[in-house]
Parts: structure tokens; sequence; C-alpha cells
């Protein structure tokens, strides 16, 4: 491989970079419209009140104001309200309860941070200081922030049309079966655990700017969104009611997303709508404490997990029951993270032969959760993780012997799980082995006995995880409730002169698409890496586009620009023909060049692109000139990334406190275009997963009031907080798409909470600890270690 | 924020002046605590008086005093070759104060009139036996803190000076609140001119307070195997969701042992 080799496989630097770093980034804040006004979202600061009049006299006689409005005045403007992407139906096939989510609260606010009303001034410190001027008339109701609270016997009920705060009461898998192994099992194994719930904190705030064009009332929409196109269509038809070609949705480079910016948010559809009804731009701007409390929430389950065993500690059958926090209303996806992302995960990598799941997914008094970086998978390997790990001591198994013993084998591939899902590839020992020796794990003991002659207490812990990517196909997607397709769009532009315009319908805010999009297409088109631009983010430029989510940006939109170089070779193997004056059956493809079989003669991808845009010798009678490509992909399942992650910790045992020492991850993501890229996106999926283990946690008080708002309380981890990662891979190929790539942003957040944990206990294990739920906080531990070392007295 | 006036006087006559005149007017240290007071509206004076050109920084160390500006940051402190020879604990102190960014605009007379109960100065200062100087009087330490963030300055009062005696040994440990980082109990131990002193911050629901049963121990016997034992009642101390007040009390022996220890 020569040093400016730039196709796949090659660690180029991201060129987007270079912007990002020195300021010249192009994020929604920065751009400022003539004329522009400026919303603030007056919110809710009750967790649950009826709101009995608001008053806009003193505020609207402020200086600059020149807009206030409610929930009501949207609503008679003919505004609908925020839809849900997917439904969900109940163990007996009805329908899901799914409750109004108005815009702007009306009747009701329903959690901290529900936006009540807008206001709208000249400046934003005129909006500001106006909206303090509102006087909104509230009776407080009782608030609810934990699942088992909303329902309990007599709670308070969130929506008054959703008795018992029940969203949906869903299963899946075979319980008779699942029954009857327990009935025999040798051994079963219960824990309770939770999924903490996290907020998720992308460097840029929401951001929306709405504008309005009178002289051919067209809208445009300016937002941080992962997926433009989804939000032109749920806010076109749903909520403005405005047809596609008179909406325009711009993404422009975004500052993280994480899972936070997929969903159509109530102040995109606010600044559209009133840049509408006032002729003039709006712009909304979060500050960090709006975010905490209006950004959708991540995980929050309440778990209890079950595993029948035999006598040789074989797997015969997994229960899980779980109850989902939906928060206040139905988010964008909310309702397809606990099942269709979790449950259907729930054989992780084991052979286990009956799978029954139930999960209960209902309405408390808090921010709505849907995906975070995982959505879903996380909870569901954590579970399992732990689990496995619980059944390996309790069933005095050595948990890597037990792991092995019910791995699905190699050749048992492809793979129908009790849960629904086909994997189609995937070697598990092989990353399992890997990762057992690039963490020495061997050499455990030594380095525990080291840190014990210091005093610290050492542990190791594993998971061996697997998720699922790219959520498809769209016919299976949709029986399952989904109600948009799952597909991915590419158009490939070769300018007369051999550039390349790529506009993908994926965005990018930090995956680095801009560098690993431009290898790709160089590889396939023999194009060099700098004349290909990637273009993203903006629905006027690309045709269509789902977005990006579910690390599935590669795997489904990469493998729609290789179906879109693929027609882009087969008409340039028809002009080639033409040209050459030879058949199209003769015609080879490859680094940039169309040649004759077996003769010399060649004509590079640059003269028959030009030959397409000046068709003066061209077969201009069977061919339309340009070379401009565009292909849907429409994945055939989803793909199955997996690894194995190695965690050790040393725990100071006077104060508590938890140490990542050591980290290793062995992942399987199939193809890799950029391993510099993906080892990012690990490292970087690792923090989350170490913060959401030992740091991260939102946490409300029986009041539903959101204690941790704000980062004095919420603990966001820190560079010194993660330990160097040693990332390596063995790769087994995704067999259904093109590239064979399986994906890999959310993996490091779905394998690295349970190993971090596993690795906590373990260290624990002397004083009898069974399961810590996240954060393993030092306090938590603290205490723990304080509990076990009281005299007996409790007895 | 909301609208305010702001001047920027040259000499402390002047300021303490403006100050004096306006009874909702504030002073403006290294700001790095009211600032976000400030965007966050929960502050709304009329007028802010800037002390950045009061002359009031420097740190200049005698044989038996290191004295310290009051509008001296965090950063020069901790970066002060000749006070680390004095006071190394008061100078790591200074080093572990917020980040960089904070260390480089927040100051001591800032944050001593502040009197946040989770901030780390003041428990150099108690335990230090200290003097606060002001433009009007000198105050012993411990008659300046008066629970949290109250302390015994009048109004338009400015910190111009704090005058730490050099101690013959001193420490402080601090257990980091892990969202914050502000101290979740810090303790500072000093045995100097001033006798045994321990002070402890983060921890107490006044603020900054001395620990009598440490220092009675530490004088009897100064190593950390004098303060293990002792057990600090939870009863006035606070209690968050990253540590309960038992939590605190058993923080306030480990830190103050490894403080004793560090300081040898």
């Amino acid at each position: 491989m020569n040093a400016a080799f730039q196709g796949i496989g090659a660690s180029v630097r991201r060129t987007e970079d270079r912007r990002f770093v020195s300021g010249n980034g192009h994020y929604t804040d920065d751009m400022n419209r003539h004329g522009q006004l400026h919303a603030i979202i007056k919110r809710s600061d009750r967790p649950h009140a009826r709101i009995l009049g608001i008053d806009k006299t003193a505020a609207l006689a402020a200086p600059g104001v020149v807009a206030i409005y409610t929930g009501e005045d949207m609503q008679a403007d003919g505004v609908g309200g925020l839809p849900c992407g997917w439904g969900v139906k109940n163990k007996d096939g009805s329908p899901m309860a799914e409750p109004a989510h108005p815009v702007l609260a009306i009747g009701k606010a329903r959690h901290v941070g529900d936006p009540i009303a807008v206001v709208i001034a000249a400046t934003r410190q005129q909006a500001r200081d106006a909206a303090e001027l509102l006087v909104i008339d509230m009776a407080a109701l009782p608030g609810i922030a934990h699942v088992r609270d909303a329902i309990a016997p007599g709670a308070a009920t969130v929506h008054d049309d959703v008795p018992g705060n029940v969203c949906y009461d869903w299963h899946i898998g075979d319980k008779d079966a699942t029954d009857a192994a327990f009935a025999r099992a040798a051994h079963v194994v219960k824990l309770d655990l939770l999924n903490n719930r996290l907020v998720p904190n992308a460097m840029e705030p929401r951001c929306a700017i709405g504008e309005y064009d009178r002289s051919g009332g067209e809208y445009t929409l300016t937002t941080t969104s992962q997926n433009p196109h989804v939000i032109r269509l749920l806010m076109g038809a749903f909520v403005l009611h405005l047809p596609e070609h008179k909406l325009r949705v711009v993404a422009p480079d975004v500052g993280g997303g994480f899972g936070s910016k997929i969903y159509h948010y109530a102040e995109e559809a606010i600044v559209t709508w009133a840049a509408g009804k006032l002729g003039v731009p709006v712009k909304w701007t979060s500050d960090r404490s709006e975010a905490f409390m209006s950004d959708a929430h991540g995980r929050d389950h309440d778990s209890t997990a079950e595993m029948a065993v035999d006598a040789e500690g074989h797997f015969l059958a997994l229960r899980v029951r779980t109850i989902a926090n939906m928060g206040a209303y139905l988010s964008t996806f909310a309702a397809a993270v606990p099942t269709y992302l979790y449950a259907t995960l729930l054989a992780g990598v084991y052979k286990t032969p009956a799978i029954y799941a139930e999960v209960k997914a209902v309405f408390t008094n808090t921010v709505p959760v849907d995906a975070y970086r995982g959505a879903g998978r996380p909870e569901a390997a954590f579970l399992l993780e732990r689990l496995v790990d619980v059944v390996a001591r309790e069933t005095g198994i050595d948990r890597v012997e037990l792991r092995r013993r019910n791995f699905i084998p190699a050749d048992a591939y492809p793979y129908q799980t009790p849960v629904a899902l086909e994997y189609d590839s995937g070697n598990h020992l092989k990353t399992l082995e890997g990762a057992l020796k690039a963490s020495d794990w061997a050499g455990f003991p030594a380095r525990r006995a080291a840190a014990r002659a210091k005093g610290k207490l050492r542990g190791i812990g594993m998971s061996t995880y697997l998720e699922a990517c790219g959520i498809a196909p769209s016919k299976v997607a949709g029986a399952l409730g989904a109600r948009a397709g799952l597909y991915e769009v590419a158009n490939i532009r070769i300018h007369p002169t051999g550039s390349v315009s790529v506009f993908t319908g994926t965005h990018s805010h930090g995956q680095g698409h801009e560098t690993t999009f431009a290898q790709l297409v160089s590889d396939q088109l023999g194009i060099p890496f700098s004349q290909i631009e990637i273009v993203h983010g903006d629905t006027s430029k690309i045709p269509f586009g789902m977005g990006t989510y579910g690390s599935r940006s590669l795997a489904v939109g990469g493998s729609a620009m290789v179906k879109a170089a693929d027609k882009i070779i087969a008409k340039g193997k028809k002009i080639a023909a033409f040209l050459m004056e030879a058949s199209v059956e003769d015609i080879e493809f490859k680094d940039g060049k169309f040649s004759v079989a077996g003769t010399d003669r060649s004509k590079t991808i640059g003269e028959i692109a030009f030959c397409a845009y000046v068709p003066h010798n061209y077969p201009i009678e069977e061919l339309e000139p340009g070379l401009d490509e565009t292909a849907f992909y429409d994945p055939k399942n989803f793909t199955y990334p997996g690894g194995c992650h190695i965690c050790e910790v040393e725990i100071d045992m006077d104060v508590g406190t938890t140490e990542v020492v050591r980290f290793t991850a062995v992942d399987d993501f199939g193809r890799i275009i950029n391993p510099m890229i993906v080892a990012g996106q690990v490292q970087g999926g690792i923090a989350q997963g170490i913060g959401q283990a030992l740091l991260e946690n939102a946490v409300y008080d029986d009041q539903a009031q959101l204690v941790s708002g704000s980062y004095m309380d919420y603990t966001m981890p820190r560079a010194h907080d993660i330990p160097g990662v040693a990332i390596s891979d063995e790769g087994t190929l995704c067999t259904h798409n093109p590239l064979g790539a399986k994906g890999c942003g959310e993996a490091g957040a779905i394998g690295s909470p349970p190993a971090v944990i596993n690795a906590v206990v373990d260290a624990l294990s002397e004083f009898g600890v069974r399961h810590i739920d996240m954060p393993a906080s030092s306090q938590k531990i603290w205490s723990i270690i304080q509990s076990s070392r009281l005299p007996m007295a409790a007895e | 924020m909301y609208d305010f006036a702001y001047q920027k006087p040259s000499n402390v006559a002047d300021a303490v002046k403006a100050l004096g005149a306006d009874p909702e007017a504030k002073a403006l240290a290294g700001g790095q605590t009211f600032i976000p007071v400030l965007k966050q509206r929960l502050n709304k004076p009329t007028v802010i008086v800037d002390l950045s050109k009061l002359g009031l920084t420097g740190i200049t160390v005698t044989a038996t005093a290191v004295t310290i500006g009051g509008m001296t940051t965090h950063w020069d402190v901790a970066h002060s070759e000749a006070a680390r020879k004095a006071i190394p604990g008061l100078v790591d102190l200074a080093g572990q104060i917020g980040d960089n960014q904070v260390r480089h605009r927040g100051t001591i007379g800032g944050s001593l009139a502040n009197n946040d109960p989770s901030a780390c100065y003041t428990s150099a200062v108690l335990a230090l036996g200290a003097t606060i100087k002001t433009d009007r009087r000198s105050i012993p330490a411990d008659e300046f803190f008066a629970g949290m963030f109250t302390t015994v300055l009048e109004q338009g009062e400015l910190i111009t000076a704090v005058e730490f005696p050099i101690p013959e040994k001193s420490h402080y440990m601090k257990f980091r609140n892990p969202a914050s980082r502000y101290a979740m109990v810090g303790v500072y131990v000093a045995k100097g001119p001033k006798g045994v002193r321990v002070a402890v911050t983060g921890a107490g629901q006044g603020g900054v307070f001395r620990h009598a049963a440490m220092e009675a121990a530490l004088s009897a016997n100064w190593s950390p195997d004098a303060v293990a034992n002792i057990k600090t009642p939870p009863d006035d101390l606070n209690s968050d969701i990253h540590g309960s007040a038992e939590y605190r009390a058993h923080l306030i022996g480990v830190m103050a042992k490894r403080a004793v220890a560090a300081a040898g």
C-alpha cells in the first residue's frame, strides 16, 4: 500500500476537520438572516400542572416584542401535533396509546421543560425579558418520575385519555416454550436491574431558523438535525400541512447528535410556522439548561431477567420483563426503542433456544425518552451480559468458559434467533479470543495482587455483545410498525471535467462522512479522493434520504453509493464501447479506466464524462447525455456488528472511587473503510459507555423535578475519566450488502457498560456483591464496602 | 443577563465609593461564579464595579508571611515559586480550583467574598489562620466567615489582600464532586504559628468549619494515624445526590488522614 493510497482501508485524515477546528464550521447558530426575529420558549417549571390561563398583556407590551403564541393559538391555525414514527401493538393486537403531543402545551404541562408559549421579539434579550412577564396561571398536579410509580394503583394520570399511564404492553418470543424450559432447568438465575436515564449532551445545542419566501410561498427550516428529509416529511405532512415542494429543510454542520437530533422537535415547527405568520425569519437557539429539559433523554429501563440453565451450563431459556419510561410524550422513534431495537436483541451472541420478553412502556412526567447512541441495544446488552456473569458466578462455571459454551458457533450462520432476527455473519469465538489475548486476561491475577499491595481493589470484566444496525428491510420494518421506509439514497454526479459531487441522504454530525464516503467513491470509480465532494443535509439538493442513526450510514447509505456507482460504470461502459468501437460486453472497468478486454485501448472515466456532457461523438440515439445516477438501496436485513470488550478497574477502598485502568475492544464491523475513523467512533462510544456505567445519571426526584439539570449535578465524563483504549478488529463480512460493512457508530456505547460493571462487581466480589446498578458512583461503592464491614449487628 | 451599568474605577477609594453609593451595586472580581449567575438571571444588579484596574494583584513573600493581593488569580498563585517555597499546600490548593480557564480568571478575593460552601480557598484561610485585609480593616479568619455565601464584609467593603502566616507544615486534600469538581469534601491541615488547625470545606451546611476533635488529636500527635479513627458526626453536613452526610463524614476522615500524610 503506497503512502498516497486513499481508497477503502486507508486511514485518511478527516477532510472536514480543518474547518471544524479552525472555526470555519457552518453551524445553524452561526447563521443570521436579514430581518430575523428571535424566539424564546416559555417552558413549564412544574412537572405536572393544569394550565388555567395565560395572560400575555404585560409581555406583549414589552419593548421589541412582535408576537406571543400559545398552543391554542397554533391549534386554532390548524397546526397539528408532533407525530410518532412507529406504532407498536399491545399483546392483544390493539394499537398503543398515542396521546396528543401538541407543539405547545394545551390544557396541561406534563414535564419540567414542556413548552407552553413562544415569545418573539427583535432581540433575544427582549424576548427573554418579555417571557418573564408572561403570566401563566397553573394548578399543580402530582408528578410521576419513575416507571413503577406510574403503574402503581391510584397513580396520577399523565394523559387524561391514557388511564394507568400504559402506552403499550407488548411481548415477543415463545412464552410456552420458555416456561417449559424453566420448569426443567437445573438452575434459574434471576436479576433485577435498572438502565439509568441519560441526557445526550451533544456539544452543539439545538437551534432552528424558520424562513418564509412570500414570492413563492416557500418555507425553509435550517435546523440541527440528523435527518432533514424525515423532518420535512413529518413537519410538512403532520404538523404544518405543507407540501414537500414548498418546504426545504437544511441541516448544515451539526455538532453531535447521538440520536437526540433525529427527532422532530416542537421548536422546528414553531419557528417555521411563525416565520410564515410574521413574514420574517425567526430563530431559536437552545441554551444548555434548556437542552437538559427538552432534548430527548435516553435509556431508563427497569427490568427483571431470568435465565434457565441446565446442569452443564447451557442456556435453556431467557425470560425478561421490562418497564420502559417513555417520558411525558411519545418522541419520534420512542415506541420502537424498547421493543424492536431492544427485545429482538436479547439472544445476544448465545444460542438460547427459547426467549420470552414482555415490555410495558409507560408515560411519566419527565422529558420524552428516545433513541440515544445504541437505542435499545445497550439496554439489551447490559441486561444479558450482566445476567451471564451472574449465571457464571452462581453455577460456578468460569465466565469465559460459560460464554464459549453458549456462543452461536461460526458455522451456524445464518442463524435465526427466537426473537425475530436472522443474524447473517459473525465469529464470537474469534473476537473473544482476540480480546483475551489483547487484554492479557491470563495475566490479570498478578495485576490484581499488585493493586492490592497498594490498597486498591482490582477487577476485570467482559462483555461479548452483539447489536443490530441499519434497521431494515423496509417491508419488515413496516410490518413491525415503522411508518416510514428505511432505505437510503445516493446520487453520484460526475461533472463534465471529471470531478464528482456525491449527494447522500445520510447526514454527518461528527462521523466523518465527507472522508469515508469520498474514499468509498474514489475506490469504486477510480477518481482521486481530492476530486470528490460529499453533499448532505439539504432537501433541495438531495433526492431523498432517511438520515443518520442506528449506525446505518455506511451499511445502507454507502451501499446506495455502490449501487449508484454501478449505474455510472454501466453507462460509462456503453459510452466507452461506442467510442472504442467495441461491444459493451468486452469493456472492462478498473481503476478509473474503461478498456477493451485483451487490448491496450482504454478511456479514462474523465474522458467518458466529458464525452457524456459534450456529446459531439456520442450514441445519442440510444443513450441520454450526462453522467449522473441515483440509486435507492433497501437493505435485505439488519447488519450485526459485535465483539468483545474487556475492562479493568481499580477501586479506592477508602473512598469508593473507580478508575478504569485498561480497556480492550475487539470488534467485528465487517468491511472497514477508514480504520482511524472507526477507532475514533469506538473510542467515543466507549467514553459514553464508561460515562453511563460510572458517572452519568439523569435524576428526577419523587415529584418529577429534574435534579441533575446542569453540569453542576450531571456528571459528564471528562478526558481523564477515559483510559487509552486498545482497539482492534476481527471482522466477518456482512453477507447481504455490497460492501460487507456492518456499522460502528454505536458499538462502543453498547459493549462497554456491561464490561465496566462486570469489572466493578468482580472487584467487589469479596464483599458479596452480586450486582450494582449504574452509575457505579463512589458513594454507592463506598456504601457497599461499608455495609459489608459492619459488624453482624443487622442479623 | 439583565441590563446593568458598568464601571471600572482605577483606585480602591473610587470603587468603594461606587459600591457604597448603591445597595444594588455589585463588585466584579474574576467573575467565575458571578458571570454565570448573571447569565442565568439569578441576580439583577444596577451597577457592576469591575475591580480589575485597582492594582490589587501580586504575591509578596516575607520570612513569616505570604500576602496575596485580592485580585490575584488562582493561576498566579499556583505558579508562584516563592509562594510554593513558603506554603506548598496553599499553592497546590490554588492549582486544584476549577479548570485552567477558571484559574486564569478567578481570584482569591472574589472566592473569599463569595464564600461558596464548596470553595477551596476558605479552608486554607481558616486552617492557616490568615488575615483578610480590606479597604478599611483587617479581619482574622476565625471572624470572617458567617455561614454559606455570607461573610462579615460590609456593603462595598473590598478585600485588598490576604495575609497567610507561613506554617511549619500544611496540606490540602480535596475530594471532588464528580459533576461540578467543586470540593465535596476538602480538608486543609496546618501546623504553624497559629497552632494546629484543621478546616473542612464542601461538607458543612454552614460552609467552612474547623474540626476541633482533629485539631486536638493532631496537636497531641501530628500523624495520619492520629486522625484515622476520629469520626465526624454527620448531623450538620450536606447531603445531595453525589454524597450523603454520612459519606461526607467518612470522606472528612480520609481526606484529613491523607492531608496529614502529604504534609509530612
